[in-house]
């Protein structure tokens, strides 16, 4: 009997997303459809990327709120460079830029500022929620800077691939999304920097006492989640073939909705990269659904709001004696 | 002939157990009406527990409390609070940023009419307690800008205010000045004339000497004896208390054949964290030879365990002072440079600086030698999982299975998984920091085995204990530490309960 039940905890937000998917497909006859289904992954692949990220970092018992930002940063650093490279006028030079070499750098400016990050939190003690908040604004004001505040728009078809291309049947999104995922698995699973991960968040001072760095840890979850929303980042811009300056505005809710879903504990220690994937799956399913059934869309962000705390409630009942 | 109503508060046949391991066995205590009343015992003796059953934080306990002769049962502190039962604990319980006047009221804040806080009659009445304190803060001033001896006289006045009839106090003394100490003993001398009665935890003998009226002495859970009229004790008397024990069973270590000298510590000096001038200890030398167990004692706030943190690099930019690991230096700027070395360092509290404890035995045993179960650069689960159960048998760690969440485990089991992390880095010092602390009687012999079993490896072992006899039955070695000094070194064979005591109490 508790076995039973114990296993039905264990997998409770599978259940939930395959009850989620059997209603919708009841209620909407165009939800258990290929394109739906490709849709749905394709809009979720960005989440998911932001989101590993995310899970490393809220593993450390941190949290990152400014993922969003640090995506368009890193998202329009990409396209300007792409569309007009740097101009050095003092010296006449105009540099351009390879769509790799735009990549590169796009993903290396959100490891910069993810690093940044990491910094300020370990080097100088300043808590997690208060630095990457005001990184959130520092970026976001960045993106405004480097854009003028207007969008950065046309990149070409290379580029246009990643976020619209298709391979072997599946759409690119996805597959970098599948990447991440699968590497993260690996690193959290598998590597001694997965396991020291978990370990300063379940308990810092053991981990130190075991001789773990714990700023090392720290610095590079960061590090990690800022390249991270890079990759969610030019997905995006790829996708839209556009550079929003206020593009990824409040993203970081909803990959800390679908982390928190995902059964991955804010007090650190506990959770998992498929929680995750499975978190960010319910609210895309959930998304798409609503739409289908047209739902005002006041209404879906209520029904968001309660399916977190619904998620929480549970996590909580199964984890009583964490604080 | 003892008057009735001189007896104001009684414990009865008080047992208390948590788990397996007895804390309290059938003690009984009379706290005599407008006395001194002041329990002396070791660390570890019961008495903080023995306090919180009087003061309502343990309400499931058995034997009975009588109060006024009457007899009381208490379910939270409140309740005890109403009775006129209040604690002043060794942490002060106050919030640093609200003033004297609303800490005092917490809780208790009094109206207005309109349903809004009368800040100025609860000022009032908070300068009329401190007044009969013999006090004369502000009472707006805020708590954090209060010394430690002033914090504590605003929790006495916070006790007064619940119109205390016993006021508890442990080790009130422990973090205050001397001038803080004797204004503390005036204001004890001040509720003695109110008819207040003083329950007292310290061993401080000497000022207890100057305040208490009567003695009771704790050791391991059981009640040794009673100074009734305190005029005439004498500080043997109290050590006397405090470690006259009937000995039984007690483990008797192996003489092991001393190697060579395998840790030398020198001049290891480790200044305050916010007064540079004063230290937690000063020009420590001693080294350890392979084989060996030393044994380092000394009272709560001795700086033992800072000591062993220190050697094992957790204070690099305070500390000064040299370590050499098999006679040559080593540099220790991190806990990393510890473990290459072959140090280790089983923490005094392993659950809050030992385990993980939501993590599984196989990854608690490997954390600080991870680096052996990878293969290709991955964690390989099998091979960690074939380190855990080498240490499983060899330690006896009794569990279901490698993947067991060490939060499951029973205190000596999960200190074994503790021991087990260190034993796997191969080291050559280990340092043990109360070992069996809260742990029962069994896993305790245990982990005596087990030390000496390192011993006989070759290990140089440094065990921090504040237990008289697990030290005297341990170590080969017995370092007093006391007043940042190492203070009396003692071999095993003309060490006694007495010597360390005095030795560690000067």
């Amino acid at each position: 009997m508790t076995n039973v039940k114990s296993t039905l905890l264990k997998f409770q937000s599978i259940i939930a997303l395959v009850a989620l998917c059997i209603v919708l497909t009841i209620l909407s006859d165009k939800f258990l459809t290929p394109e739906n289904g490709w849709n749905i992954m394709r809009q979720i692949s960005i989440n998911v990327c932001i989101s590993v990220g995310m899970t490393l970092v809220i593993l450390t018992k941190g949290i990152d709120l400014s993922v969003g930002s640090m995506l368009a940063f890193a998202g329009a650093i990409t396209a300007g460079l792409l569309k007009n490279g740097i101009a050095i006028p003092s010296m006449n030079i105009l540099l351009e830029f390879t769509v790799f070499g735009a990549i590169f750098a796009g993903l290396m400016v959100g490891g910069g500022l993810g690093t940044f990050n990491g910094w300020m939190i370990t080097r100088f003690k300043v808590p997690p929620f208060v630095a990457t908040l005001a990184m959130l604004t520092i970026a976001r004001g960045a993106t405004m800077l480097w854009t003028g505040g207007f969008p950065i728009t046309g990149f070409g078809d290379t580029f246009a691939f990643i976020g619209t291309g298709w391979f072997l049947g599946i759409p690119m999104p996805v597959w970098i999304m599948a990447m991440v995922v699968a590497i993260a698995i690996v690193i959290t699973k598998k590597t001694v920097f997965g396991r020291h991960i978990y370990a300063v968040g379940g308990n810092e001072s053991a981990a130190r006492l075991s001789g773990i760095n714990i700023n090392k840890v720290k610095v590079w979850v960061y590090a990690i989640a800022g390249i991270l929303s890079a990759v969610g980042g030019i997905i995006l811009i790829s996708r839209l073939d556009s550079a929003q300056p206020n593009a990824g505005m409040s993203y970081e809710l909803d990959s800390i909705a679908a982390v928190v879903i995902g059964g991955t504990s804010l007090s650190g220690g506990r959770g998992s990269i498929m929680g995750t994937v499975q978190g960010a799956l319910i609210i895309g399913v959930l998304n798409s659904g609503l739409v289908l059934l047209n739902v005002s869309p006041f209404w879906q962000q209520i029904i968001k709001g309660f399916v977190i705390l619904f998620a929480v409630i549970m996590d909580r009942l199964n984890h009583p004696n964490e604080d | 002939m003892e008057n009735l109503s001189d007896i104001l508060f009684e414990a009865q046949g008080i047992t208390k157990r948590f788990g397996g391991v007895t804390a309290l066995d059938t003690v009984n205590l009379k706290v005599h009406t407008g006395k001194v009343n002041v329990i002396v015992g070791e660390n570890g003796a019961g008495k903080s527990t023995l306090m919180k059953i009087l003061s309502g934080v343990y309400p499931d306990y058995e034997g009975k409390l009588l109060f006024n002769n009457e007899e009381v049962h208490f379910n939270s502190p409140k309740e005890a609070m109403q009775k006129g039962i209040a604690i002043i604990h060794q942490e002060l319980n106050l919030i640093p940023y609200l003033t004297i006047a609303q800490n005092i009221f917490l809780g208790r804040e009094i109206r207005n009419v309109f349903g809004l806080l009368d800040s100025k009659l609860m000022r009032y009445k908070t300068k009329e307690l401190l007044t009969r304190l013999d006090c004369n803060l502000n009472p707006s001033t805020l708590v954090s800008e209060l010394r430690v001896g002033e914090q504590q006289l605003v929790e006495i006045a916070k006790a007064l205010l619940g119109e205390a009839k016993v006021v508890i106090m442990d080790e009130p003394t422990s973090a205050i000045s001397d001038s803080e100490v004797e204004s503390l003993f005036k204001i004890i001398a001040s509720l003695k004339e109110q008819n207040v009665s003083i329950l007292y935890i310290s061993h401080k003998l000497d000022e207890l000497l100057l305040i208490a009226d009567h003695f009771i002495g704790l050791r391991d859970g059981k009640m040794v004896g009673t100074i009734e009229n305190s005029a005439h004790a004498k500080k043997d008397d109290l050590i006397r208390l405090m470690v006259g024990r009937d000995i039984k069973n007690v483990f008797q270590k192996e003489k092991v054949p001393l190697g060579e000298e395998v840790l030398r510590v020198e001049k290891m000096s480790l200044p305050r964290k916010f007064d540079k001038r004063s230290y937690v200890f000063k020009d420590i030398d001693f080294s350890v030879k392979k084989g060996e167990v030393l044994g380092i004692f000394g009272l709560m706030g001795a700086g033992r365990t800072e000591l062993l943190e220190t050697i094992f690099g957790l204070h690099p930019n305070l500390m000064s002072g040299s370590v050499y690991i098999e006679n040559k230096e080593v540099k220790l700027r991190s806990v990393m440079d510890a473990i290459r070395n072959g140090m280790g360092l089983v923490p005094e509290d392993r659950k809050k600086d030992g385990l993980v404890l939501q993590m599984e035995i196989t990854k608690n045993v490997s954390m600080a030698s991870v680096g052996q179960v990878v293969k290709n650069g991955l964690v390989s689960s099998k091979s960690e999982a074939s380190l855990s159960k080498k240490y499983i048998e060899a330690l006896k760690i009794k569990t279901p299975s490698v993947m067991q969440f060490t939060k499951n485990l029973s205190g000596g089991n999960q200190q074994k998984v503790v021991l087990a992390k260190w034993l796997a880095t191969n080291p050559k010092v280990l340092f043990l920091d109360e070992p069996t602390r809260g742990i029962d009687v069994n896993a305790k012999n245990e982990i005596y085995h087990l030390i000496n079993s390192l011993a006989k490896k070759g290990l140089g072992l440094v065990v921090v204990s504040s237990e008289l006899p697990e030290i005297l039955a341990i170590a080969d070695r017995i370092l007093v530490l006391s007043d940042t000094k190492i203070n009396a070194e003692l071999n095993q064979e003309n060490a006694s309960e007495e010597l360390l005591m005095q030795a560690a109490i000067l």
